[in-house]
């Protein structure tokens, strides 16, 4: 549902912003930005994000499901969430 | 080990320049509490902090030579004095004293500023050669020992440490914008920078000649220095022959270090290298072997069940200090007070107040295991850099990178815990593979995270600096004919060690409570044996300290010689909360108020920073490092410029 994506994606913004990029500035965070390239997290920054995850959308994130591609950027991230809640 | 502090300019009233000499001498009161010395000729002006360790009786600086016309201070231990003065009294040379400090003038009578390059040491010495108007400072080869100087008021300074130098030039209390970058990044500011704007380090194996017109000569006596890539080895015959060599260098190094006229003991971490040192402190036949330890609460940093079982097997008389996060937080603006440089790990806390027990249990003088890693390739780092150099030669393998999963075993929250993830993080600038930094990149992507809580103005003054082609134009030539462990070795030789830890967890720390290190690794014969060895035999395999752990073999037990590196590390910023809450001083100085007044930080950034260690979320390198970054640098501000200013 749009409006779920939606507020996804604006928790998902607002932690990154305030946890990792420190700011309050969004044009800080292009959606479709890597992360690890612009050194916003690196290896154990994405730990984080998966603790944030699982804390705020009731998730669980599998071992095998540490990939860069569903953490590297804000709209793989919307997306993986969405998938573990269609899937539970 | 000693303070020193001087000057050379226009003459001054004998009085008053000898109460300018005792303002600054005053402040390094630490570094040398047995006595004062002085001596004034002229513009020239020498004073000297005493800690007597070796000739108790007659070792009083300033010293000066026959005809009283070559005049000495210095800091620190010349462990070959005992030949270099039996050859100058074969030459003719009359002694004074039994001191190491008065090898230093009649060896410049003998041979000028390459007087230097007979010394093995740690040392940091001003020199006045009255007769030739000059004055000459020298620093060891690594740079143990520390020494700056800057031009101000008409007159060149000099001091052990820059508080010495802000005690008679206050205006020189401000920070360098370009130095904080570069201590955010590099972990400490890059020689000859400091933070302080304008006040320089002398380089490590530099001398420096400043004559009485001003001009100044500074000259390199010494460098890490490696075999060209490729060249053939011709030293040793084999394996087993070089690690007997290193064996007997080793013993020598410590013989040398064991010289003193107060008791020896010894750090011990439980790792190869202390311990080696405390074995081989016993094989030469010291009288003691007392030594001294740091346990923490957290296994991540606790390493005491290897440290009481090498004092099991040396049978020493050991202290071991149980070191509380709290007791971290509370002492780190002492640590920086004596630093007097931003630092981005509280490591050098519990080194501190180590020291301080060692003062308390009478001695003065400790042998420890510092430069090990450097020296015979014991970091993660070098083996992350071979891993990443394998794996680029064939980038599309699967089973390369997995060899990343055999690092940082040690951490909790390990960087290759998901190799997935890892193999993204490392892989990452695999086409500087060429570059001579290529192996410090991820360490300073890290790092540089700090930097993002830089004021706006400061931030957009230093966005066009490239801090890897920055540093690579500081590097010498050659470095691109030598092998990539050795560009490795070069770059963390004069990074991480003569900008960190030889300054913020080894002099400073130590030196707090008037205890003297001494690093038999440093030895410059040691490390010029180990730069000429292959890169294979530093590190084989996956085996880092290869040849080291073959020359100890027989010497310590089984499992302390198959010990992997666990680099010491100390709780950084869930030291400065106590369930939650901060200490009362870093409330204050992290405060959005503080940080606005101060001026380097953007409050709001920092602010946030702070709820999220505050709440125990800082898990990852970067955000531990820029909070002690940021408090140190705050700490700065506080110590030394408002004071200043005030």
């Amino acid at each position: 549902m749009p409006t779920e994506a939606a507020s996804v994606e604006a928790r998902v913004r607002h932690y990154i912003l305030e946890n990792l990029l420190f700011s309050d500035d969004g044009s800080e965070l292009p959606n479709d930005a890597s992360l690890l390239d612009r050194g916003i997290i690196d290896s154990t920054g994405v730990l984080e994000v998966v603790m944030f995850l699982e804390e705020a959308f009731g998730i669980r994130v599998k071992a095998s499901e540490m990939l860069p591609e569903n953490f590297d950027s804000v709209n793989n991230i919307v997306r993986f969430v969405e998938r573990q809640r269609s899937v539970a | 080990m000693c303070g020193i502090a001087g000057f050379l300019g226009p003459p001054d009233a004998p009085a008053a320049a000898q109460a300018t000499l005792q303002r600054m001498i005053r402040t390094l009161h630490h570094r040398g509490p047995d006595g004062y010395g002085f001596h004034v000729d002229g513009g020239a002006g020498l004073a000297h902090a005493r800690l007597a360790v070796i000739d108790l009786a007659t070792g009083a600086q300033p010293i000066a030579n026959e005809r009283r016309n070559v005049w000495t201070v210095f800091n620190g231990e010349i462990f070959n004095y005992r030949s270099l003065r039996a050859e100058l009294q074969r030459r003719g040379h009359r002694f004074a004293t039994a001191s190491d400090t008065e090898v230093i003038v009649h060896l410049y009578e003998e041979h000028g500023d390459r007087f230097v390059e007979h010394l093995n040491g740690q040392f940091a010495i001003a020199l006045w050669d009255a007769e030739r108007q000059r004055l000459v400072l020298a620093r060891d080869r690594c740079g143990v020992r520390p020494l700056y100087h800057v031009r101000a008021g008409g007159r060149h300074w000099f001091a052990s440490e820059i508080k010495a130098l802000l005690a008679v030039r206050p205006e020189l209390a401000r920070l360098d914008p370009q130095g904080l970058a570069q201590a955010f990044t590099f972990w400490g500011p890059i020689e000859p920078g400091s933070v302080f704007a304008g006040v320089e380090c002398l380089p490590p194996g530099h001398l420096l000649a400043i004559e009485r017109d001003g001009r100044e000569t500074l000259s390199r006596y010494w460098d890490w220095s490696f075999p060209e890539q490729g060249a053939p080895q011709r030293r040793w015959q084999s394996v087993e022959q070089a690690a007997g060599e290193l064996r007997e260098l080793l013993a020598d190094a410590v013989r040398l270090r064991l010289q003193a006229d107060v008791p020896l003991g010894a750090y011990l971490s439980g790792g190869l290298d202390s311990s080696a040192v405390v074995a081989l402190m016993r094989e030469a036949g010291a009288a003691s072997t007392r030594t001294f330890s740091i346990a923490f609460d957290e296994a991540e940093f606790d390493e005491s069940a290897h440290q009481q079982a090498m004092v099991r097997h040396l049978g020493c008389e050991h202290t071991t200090l149980h070191c509380t996060r709290r007791a971290i937080g509370e002492a780190f603006p002492q640590l920086i007070r004596h630093a007097e440089a931003p630092v981005l790990r509280t490591a050098g806390v519990p080194l501190m107040l180590l020291a301080q027990q060692v003062r308390q249990a009478g001695y003065t003088v400790v042998l420890t295991g510092e430069g090990a890693d450097e020296v015979f390739g014991g970091y993660d780092l070098f083996k992350e850099a071979k891993v990443r150099r394998f794996w680029a030669r064939q980038p599309d393998s699967r089973f390369r990178p997995l060899l990343l999963g055999r690092l940082y075993g040690y951490l909790e929250n390990s960087p290759v815990r998901h190799a997935a993830l890892a193999q993204s993080f490392f892989g990452r600038g695999m086409e500087g593979i060429d570059r001579p930094v290529f192996a410090h990149v991820p360490r300073w992507t890290s790092s540089r995270h700090a930097l993002r809580f830089l004021a706006p103005e400061l931030r957009a003054g230093i966005d066009g600096w490239d801090p890897l082609a920055w540093y690579e134009q500081r590097l010498p030539p050659a470095i691109a004919r030598w092998s990539p462990l050795a560009r490795d070795q070069y770059v963390e030789a004069k990074t991480l060690l003569a900008a960190y830890l030889l300054p913020s967890q080894g002099d400073r720390p130590a030196m707090a409570h008037s205890i003297e290190g001494r690093f038999p690794f440093l030895d410059h014969r040691v490390v010029e044996f180990a730069n000429a060895l292959p890169a294979h035999w530093k590190i084989r395999g996956m085996t880092e300290k290869y040849l080291l752990r073959k020359a100890l073999a027989g010497l310590l037990p089984a499992d302390i010689l198959a010990r992997t590196k666990q680099p010491y590390r100390a709780p950084d910023q869930s030291s400065f909360f106590v369930d939650g809450e901060p200490l009362d001083y870093v409330a204050d100085l992290l405060s959005a108020e503080r940080i606005r007044a101060a001026g380097w930080f953007d409050a709001a950034a920092v602010g946030r920073l702070f709820e999220k260690c505050r709440h125990g979320r800082a898990i990852g390198f970067a955000d531990n490092q820029a909070f002690v970054g940021i408090l140190s640098t705050m700490l700065i501000d506080e110590l030394f410029l408002r004071r200043a200013a005030a």
